[in-house]
């Protein structure tokens, strides 16, 4: 499909490893509670994740290095917070597949409003 | 939530024509294939896949494969497709693809269509490395510039 399919070698790139980080459900499902519900800790990350401590604690590494999420030491609890700048290259690729949707919104608009 | 931010795509446009017209523009494949650039095959029907082939400029060479999930009528039109799948002869049938849904609501004589394409955290990175490598070789910058070209004139 590929009109629509245009995104430059460069925000792919830069892109890559936060598609890669989010292509899988848990840590997209972390991610989203994040967003959310803003700061928190691996036992209340825990809760509701359908997988183990261990688990959650390996998918927030995951989505560090791919600077998703960073932490902080609150007393003796770790907390994780979402990196939102890092979600900006992926974002950026939809940006363009929405703009190519414009387009054909556009020839739509002509081929129905047409007299 | 996270998840809209990269997975999907949300589009509202007011078109100043009735429920009916539009609801034929997109659903009629043949109508569906003129303004998107398009030569489909088939027919669109709930649970089958029409194929066709690109017409637009410099995109000759691709297919198109769309899995029709649902045609409520004047309500809603959805299927799937493969997203990044630019490159000739590559069967993209295992992979998962994004859905898009048309709906359309009265706005007045005029109709309101949404657009969601949803699914985009699933596609593999490969397929975004391929595309990225497709790029590389020109053609796709170059399709831009005739796009750009026609757009504009």
């Amino acid at each position: 499909m590929s009109p629509r399919r245009r995104a430059t070698a460069t925000q792919l790139t830069e892109a890559a490893p936060v598609f890669a980080a989010l292509g899988d459900a848990t840590r997209l499902k972390l991610v989203a509670r994040l967003c959310a519900d803003g700061p928190q800790s691996i036992a209340s990350l825990s809760e509701d994740a359908g997988v183990s401590r261990q688990a959650v604690t390996k998918h927030l590494h995951a989505l560090g290095s791919a600077g998703l999420v960073r932490d902080a030491w609150r007393g003796r609890e770790r907390i994780f917070e979402l990196e939102p700048r890092r979600l900006e290259p992926a974002r950026r690729c939809l940006d363009h597949i929405a703009a190519e949707w414009d387009d054909v919104l556009r020839r739509l608009q002509a081929f129905v409003e047409e007299p | 939530m996270a998840s809209i931010m990269t997975d999907r795509i949300d589009k509202t446009i007011t078109l100043r024509a009735p429920r009916s017209r539009v609801w034929r523009a997109l659903t009629d494949s043949e109508a569906f294939g003129t303004w998107f650039r398009a030569k489909l095959e088939d027919p669109f029907i709930e649970g089958a896949t029409t194929r066709g082939r690109i017409t637009y400029p410099g995109y000759e060479h691709l297919t198109l494969e769309m899995q029709v999930e649902r045609i409520e009528p004047e309500r809603l039109f959805s299927f799937r497709w493969h997203p990044y799948a630019v490159k000739p002869g590559v069967d993209y049938s295992s992979e998962p693809t994004t859905l898009v849904e048309f709906r359309l609501e009265d706005a007045g004589s005029d109709t309101t269509l949404t657009i969601v394409e949803s699914g985009f955290d699933r596609i593999p990175l490969s397929r975004r490395d391929e595309a990225f490598r497709m790029n590389d070789q020109g053609w796709s910058e170059q399709a831009g510039n005739i796009e750009r070209h026609v757009t504009t004139a």
